[in-house]
């Protein structure tokens, strides 16, 4: 790798301030049309760059320790943080979907990623940060995209089409037979942001992961075999973690008496909820 | 039998806790000496069928949601027949070409009659009907009220528990009365 590194021109503090400048437009735009949005976008600035050095230093330190233990605990730190956002995404919750969706995330995105380390781009040791962190990233990115987006549709399609789903259960369905539907639904509604990225990718998009290790000097052949890989992984653990999700979620809104419990819903209450309502600047665009 | 009672005195509450729709706090319902639990809930169901008072139709034909509750493994060993679905609608003043109407094109009253027409295919034993004709005129209504009465004659065992704010129409259709006095939950 070190032989790579020379390939690219170092970016000093200096390049970044001077990358800050292009905000300029935003602001100008936000002053003109009075968008009233100059603080919020001091704030997301300055908290992106924040985030963004910390765990550059993270990374740095457990690179240089070169242990499992370290790189795995942030492993689970990132699966942690990914599942708290997949639920941040929601609009219904019900109780224990927190639980739920670290057991569908780290489940599916461990998974995933680890039989592609171990038996695909058999990285030895498996752990190797240099591979583990960057791939888990780009899978645990996506999958929470996918696992709120259909876990929302799921309990949305309960709840707009309760009466349809009470009139098979009164008929005589199980559970399952009266959700099938919606579970459908929210499957195909999950995987849409995967297959329509998978469709434009290299025609329009030039994926930010290939285009980084092609900044940093390999060549694009090698940078497009790892872009294929981790689409597929991300396919893959997007629908594995969509579907324990969804199954979870199944077993909280219908109890064992083949009942549709929508009384177990809620709407966010928690303190994330609380803080975004609270606090405008936080709200995350994407 | 009748359940009758003002609105909100939990007419439709007592309804779908027989079937097992909504948990109840006391008391119990049996079928044959069974509760809904020993039947397993959708087999309970499949005897005891609750019909809603907003009928819910799904996706697709009027032939569809007739034919649908026949994909369900409750009901493995019996077969939809497009004749009797026929014959049950032509009961209720509907030609056969209406199994081939939109269900999301229906009327309120029509949905009712798909919906009616619906549970009878499956041959329950219990139906409970809340407010069956709500939607329907007057001779739609009795028809359906006809229906009904030859449908509980046809077969001993078979019974109907029906709520209406037509006290003329309970007095008609149901030979005892239970008077909700509008419990406060």
């Amino acid at each position: 790798m070190e032989a790579v590194n020379a390939g690219y021109l170092r970016l000093d503090t200096v390049h970044v301030a001077l990358s800050a400048l292009l905000l300029l437009a935003n602001v100008l735009l936000s002053w003109f049309l009075r968008l009233g949005l100059g603080a919020r976008l001091l704030v997301v600035s300055v908290r992106m760059t924040v985030q963004l050095v910390l765990i550059g230093y993270v990374l740095d330190w457990i690179f240089s320790l070169d242990r499992p233990l370290e790189v795995v605990i942030l492993a689970f730190v990132m699966a942690t943080l990914a599942s708290v956002a997949a639920v941040g995404r929601t609009s219904r919750r019900f109780a224990g979907v927190y639980l739920d969706s670290l057991v569908s995330v780290l489940g599916s995105a461990f998974l995933v990623t680890g039989i592609s380390l171990v038996g695909i781009i058999d990285v030895r040791p498996w752990w190797d940060a240099h591979y583990l962190v960057p791939l888990l990233g780009m899978v645990l990115g996506n999958a929470l995209t996918g696992i709120s987006l259909s876990v929302d549709r799921f309990v949305e399609g309960l709840e707009d089409r309760r009466d349809g789903i009470e009139a098979r259960l009164a008929l005589g369905a199980t559970s399952w037979e009266a959700a099938l539907e919606e579970v459908r639904g929210a499957i195909r509604t999950g995987m849409i942001p995967t297959l329509n990225s998978m469709a434009v990718m290299g025609l329009v998009s030039l994926p930010g992961m290939m285009t980084g290790q092609i900044l940093a000097g390999a060549a694009p052949g090698d940078a497009v075999r790892y872009q294929i890989v981790i689409m597929f992984m991300i396919a893959s653990a997007t629908a594995l973690g969509m579907l324990a999700m969804v199954a979870l979620a199944f077993r909280t809104v219908f109890d064992r008496a083949h009942r549709l419990r929508l009384d177990r819903l809620r709407t966010p209450t928690d303190w994330i909820a609380w803080t975004r309502r609270r606090l405008p600047w936080s709200q995350r665009s994407g | 039998m009748a359940l009758a009672g003002p609105t909100g005195s939990g007419k439709t509450l007592l309804l779908r806790a027989i079937a097992g729709l909504d948990r109840v706090d006391e008391g119990r319902v049996e079928l044959s000496g069974r509760t809904a639990r020993q039947w397993s809930p959708p087999a309970f169901r499949a005897q005891v069928t609750y019909l809603h008072q907003r009928p819910a139709l799904w996706g697709g034909t009027v032939e569809a949601n007739l034919e649908a509750p026949f994909a369900l493994k409750t009901n493995a060993n019996r077969r939809f027949d497009k004749d009797r679905a026929a014959a049950l609608l032509d009961r209720l003043g509907r030609k056969a070409a209406f199994l081939e109407a939109r269900a999301a094109n229906l009327s309120g009253g029509e949905a009712q009659v798909v919906a009616l027409v619906r549970a009878l295919l499956v041959d329950p034993r219990v139906l409970l009907l809340d407010e069956p004709t709500a939607s329907l005129d007057r001779a739609s209504a009795a028809r359906a009220e006809a229906l009904l009465a030859s449908w509980v004659a046809e077969e001993p065992g078979r019974a109907l528990i029906w709520t209406s704010h037509d006290p003329d129409q309970l007095a008609r259709a149901t030979d005892r009365r239970i008077d909700v006095e509008g419990w406060k939950p």
